[in-house]
């Protein structure tokens, strides 16, 4: 065996020993410089990349809301502005003894006593340093209340946060549309960085068409925050700078609406549902946008409970509904001076022609008896009287005579069957038939035949045909101005929040070529005939500047109608009231549209209402200025 | 003439102070490094611990025992060292075995032992008794080492590391594991194996790696990666990450950092504190401190190298490398070069008896180098 003794030998150790040393040495300077190395990469190089999330870390962007745009009327009425709402809010590390705090704010009647177990937990899901509201909308008595009390209550403080106020309630509420809390489609849509701090925005109506317009752009306060998410003011011994940027108000719009004529326009309808639509021919101004029953948007701003929020969309009526954009009906009668003109541009009629109405129209080649409406039998008329008293008879027989492919080409540059282009959204087309739209409306091939019996319907506005009450008043608009009109809207300008104001230009449409001057005319003595010896002569009595318009009654059944239904369903089988109207008859300065559901006859329950409508901006009488009436204090102290 | 008197009361005042430190068995250079070492630790302390008074005294009092401790060492001579180094490994191990099963009863990890007046670390024991005991082992014995010799080492190094590993606490085993392998090693360890180790253990590795679970390679990833974790595992290396790279070259100034100050940075004051002097000083401070370390490890290893018996010289060795990867392993965790474990950065980390551990064994360094037998004499 090779075994061998082996005994120390110094020399050799003293050999390992220095070997080992000297690359034990070498082994620690790589090491060394490889540290300084990363330290160098992380501190020279990256340097710039974790300032940033040093800095990320360090300072929170606390975000400061713009107010919002306030909103005026022509007048320079304020009809939504802001108002500061109060609400209670606690920090749980500043309160000695919460369920002790928690009951005596019960024992005030600050909190619901059914809601301290869900307020108790909202307070301790949050941290401890935040400020949790407990109590959201304070009336004015709990302020007091509390303000009394407020020094036995350490770590509970008021807080405001500004929300929506619309002074007078419910008017032009279907205008205005409304705020409310930011949902999830909303974030979608939005900028959730330009948002963030904002709790409110617009829905429907101008608030919301304008939202980018009335949002303005928020400012923010930099904070020094540490781990914990706690705001403190010194890092170690230092307090560092922080900046801020103020944030910049929104802008104001200035509406079109007249506050007069819509208050006219509201009185009118009442407790009626039904809509009106008032716009200046010369610029497409919309004067008044009214549809009830409404709506306060105020209690959307506050906040609105689900089970106040059902209440409004289960009702049978609708107030949710803007009809004025969103409802569609038969035209009605409404529809004969169109119908009247479509004839004089084609010369199938001569306007000067008696014809004889025995109450019926018999259409050629066929069985078929079109009977007059309640109006009964006319006797011989021409053209404009056929306009002034309505006679179904005439215009069953004039539209036959032009064919529905030619009334339907006619109407459509008056806007039938197509948006209006109003600066809000929601807006219905309403539907213009003709026998092309029925080949491909309907699926079952014996559907879409067109039958002649239709087109003598056309003739007085009942059948297929739907319009809505803003596309009437753009209608009458049309008629007023001899084929020339204005895309309505409702912000006629905005002012920024330096007080500068910045119009914005009413949009001409293409004018209707081909209709002579004297065809516009005649038919506009037919609409002044109705408003005075007509159908409507009613409404004109002791006016003192001339009126045109047409009475139209819309069909909502035409089944025989059954005894046995009770008296609330037989009020809405009723059929649809109309009224469309412009005045001044020589330099029409308003034109306007009324629908009345359930209204029965035109003449008797919708030209009145216009009739006060045109009083009301043209006289500037009749109707009080509603700001007289409910000013925004009174408003407040309710 | 007045040059001359101020240079005589100069020479005077060398003279007198190297004859008090001779009489200490103390080493100068080495002291002066401590010492710098120990001052700008606690200026980064008061800093890190959000100016705490209360942790500046508490340190101050646990650096004045272990100098004590120090002071007391340098008079142990290397035979009497010796003699103690298998009783103090003993009672060492034994106290292990104490912690290890009233831990048990405790049911939880169990590192303290309280005897009354103050709580006491036995594995900090161990960091001076492991490597005591195998220069002990090998004094006799000729080097390099035999198998033999190997395994009787690898059982000495094996046994308190385990004991010290289930408690659990990694970092010190890993600390004494070091002490124990580096003495093997700088008592000539052949090169094939040094070579055979380490290419087993990349073959073990990678072996390890195809039969790991997904989840289980997931969490050696993130390890690797903190990224992927940023909130759980990742939150400590990424936080201590960005203090270090925003405080640049030249630091953002004592007391104003704010990812200390503001406590996003985890164990400020303690196994990251590290970071602190790199946030508040910059890379500038670092390499002030990372010199300061050298320093005292190379003046360590000079030390060792004038001891002539093999007891001495091995002992000494290992304490001044082993300081060297306490320095490295914090440094590097910090800076996230090396996986997190809890080691602290001696000497200016706060807390725990390693201070006393430490200058206890600068203190028996200095004792070997004092007593060393000069040739000739």
């Amino acid at each position: 065996m090779n075994s061998q003794v082996r005994i120390k030998n110094q020399w050799n150790e003293q050999r390992i020993f220095a070997q080992r040393t000297f690359a034990a040495m070498l082994v620690i300077t790589v090491l060394i410089l490889t540290l300084i190395g990363r330290l160098s990469y992380l501190q020279i190089v990256r340097h710039d990349y974790y300032m940033e999330l040093s800095q990320g870390n360090r300072v929170r962007l606390d975000p400061i809301p713009a107010s919002r745009g306030v909103i005026l009327d022509r007048g320079g009425n304020i009809l939504a502005n802001n108002e500061p709402a109060y609400q209670l809010e606690l920090v749980r590390e500043q309160v000695p003894d919460l369920n002790d705090t928690l009951k005596r704010l019960v024992n005030l009647g600050l909190i619901d006593p059914d809601e301290l177990e869900d307020t108790r937990r909202v307070i301790f899901s949050r941290r401890s340093f935040d400020d949790v509201p407990v109590r959201l909308r304070l009336t004015e008595e709990e302020i007091g209340r509390f303000a009394v009390h407020r020094h036995e209550f350490p770590g509970v403080d008021l807080a405001t946060r500004q929300t929506r106020h619309y002074p007078f309630g419910q008017l032009g509420v279907h205008a205005l549309g409304y705020v409310s809390a930011i949902s999830e489609q909303d974030l979608e849509r939005i900028d959730r960085a330009a948002y963030a701090g904002t709790t409110l925005i617009g829905k429907l109506g101008v608030e919301s068409a304008y939202e980018p317009q009335l949002h303005g752009r928020n400012g923010f306060r930099q904070i020094l925050v540490n781990a914990q998410g706690r705001s403190v003011q010194r890092q170690g011994a230092y307090a560092p700078v922080l900046r801020s940027q103020p944030p910049s108000a929104g802008d104001d719009l200035i509406l079109s609406i007249d506050l007069r004529t819509q208050q006219a326009a509201e009185d009118g309808l009442g407790d009626h549902r039904g809509a009106v639509v008032a716009l200046d021919p010369n610029t497409g101004d919309v004067l008044a946008l009214a549809s009830k029953p409404g709506f306060d948007p105020t209690e959307f701003a506050r906040g609105i409970s689900r089970s106040e929020y059902a209440t409004l969309s289960d009702n049978i009526d609708k107030p949710l509904l803007n009809r004025a954009l969103r409802g569609t009906y038969p035209s009605g009668s409404t529809i004969k001076p169109v119908i009247a003109l479509a004839g004089l541009t084609y010369h199938v009629v001569d306007p000067n022609k008696q014809e004889f109405c025995a109450g019926v129209f018999h259409l050629p080649n066929s069985r078929l008896l079109f009977r007059e409406g309640k109006t009964g039998r006319h006797g011989w008329l021409d053209l404009t009287h056929a306009i002034a008293k309505s006679c179904d008879v005439y215009f069953y027989g004039l539209a036959a005579t032009i064919g529905a492919e030619r009334i339907a080409s006619f109407m459509t540059p008056f806007g039938y069957g197509a948006l209006t282009g109003i600066d809000i959204s929601g807006e219905k087309p309403g539907l213009l038939p003709s026998p092309e739209w029925k080949k491909t409306a309907f699926k079952r091939k014996e559907d879409q035949v067109w039958f002649p019996g239709e087109t003598v319907n056309f003739g007085v506005g009942q059948g297929y045909l739907l319009v809505t009450p803003l596309q009437l008043a753009h209608v009458a608009s049309v008629l007023a101005a001899s084929g020339k009109s204005f895309r309505p809207r409702l912000v006629t300008g905005v002012r920024d929040a330096a007080g500068k104001i910045q119009t914005i230009a009413p949009v001409a449409e293409p004018a209707i070529q081909g209709v002579s001057d004297a065809d516009w005319e005649l038919v506009r003595g037919g609409m002044v005939g109705a408003a005075t010896y007509g159908t409507a002569a009613a409404m004109s009595k002791g006016a003192t500047y001339s009126i045109a318009g047409k009475t139209g009654t819309a069909q909502v059944f035409t089944v025989a109608r059954s005894a046995s239904l009770s008296a609330k369903v037989e009020e809405r089988l009723k059929d649809h009231a109309w009224f469309i109207a412009f005045a001044p008859v020589e330099a029409p300065r308003i034109a306007v549209a009324v629908l009345v559901e359930n209204g029965g006859f035109g003449a008797s329950a919708a030209a009145p209402i216009a009739r006060k409508v045109m009083d009301a901006y043209l006289l500037r009488q009749n109707t009080p200025n509603p700001a007289e009436i409910v000013t925004p204090e009174a408003q407040a102290d309710d | 003439m007045i040059d001359d008197s101020s240079y005589a009361r100069t020479r005077r005042t060398l003279f007198s102070s190297a004859r008090l430190l001779s009489v200490l068995n103390l080493d100068g250079p080495l002291l002066l490094g401590l010492g710098a070492l120990a001052i700008y630790g606690l200026i980064i302390l008061y800093s890190a611990s959000g100016q705490s008074v209360d942790t500046i005294v508490r340190t101050v009092m646990r650096l004045a025992l272990g100098t004590a401790a120090m002071l007391a060492l340098t008079h142990a001579s290397p035979n009497v060292l010796r003699r103690l180094a298998p009783w103090l490994y003993l009672i060492g191990v034994l106290l292990l075995l104490v912690v290890a099963v009233s831990g048990v009863i405790g049911k939880g990890a169990q590192r303290w032992l309280n005897l009354g007046l103050f709580k006491f670390q036995p594995s900090e024991i161990m960091k001076l008794a492991v490597p005591m005991l195998a220069a002990w082992y090998l004094h006799d014995r000729p080097l390099p080492p035999t198998w033999s010799s190997l395994l009787m080492l690898g059982l000495i190094i094996f046994l308190p590391t385990a004991l010290v590993a289930v408690e659990p606490d990694l970092g010190t085993a890993a600390l004494i594991a070091a002490s124990g392998a580096l003495l093997v090693l700088m008592a000539g360890l052949s090169m094939r194996i040094i070579v055979m180790v380490l290419l087993g253990t990349v073959a073990a590795a990678l072996l390890g790696w195809s039969s790991l679970h997904e989840y289980q390679r997931t969490r050696v990833l993130t390890f690797l990666n903190p990224q992927t974790d940023p909130l759980g595992a990742g939150y400590h290396i990424i936080q201590s990450q960005i203090a270090l790279g925003s405080g640049g070259l030249f630091g953002k100034g004592w007391m104003n950092g704010s990812q200390a100050q503001l406590e996003f940075l985890p164990e400020r004051s303690t196994d990251f504190i590290f970071a602190v002097v790199g946030e508040e000083f910059g890379l500038i401070g670092l390499i002030v401190l990372l010199a300061l370390y050298l320093f005292i490890v190379a003046r360590s290893v000079w030390l060792a190298m004038q001891t002539n018996d093999t007891f001495s010289r091995l002992l000494a060795l290992s304490l001044g490398l082993t300081f060297f990867v306490y320095v490295f392993i914090n440094a590097g965790m910090v800076s996230g070069l090396v996986p997190v474990v809890g080691v602290p950065l001696p000497l200016v980390s706060y807390g725990g008896t390693s201070v006393v551990t430490l200058l206890a064994g600068f203190g028996i360094l200095m004792g070997l180098y004092s007593h060393r037998k000069l040739i000739g004499s």
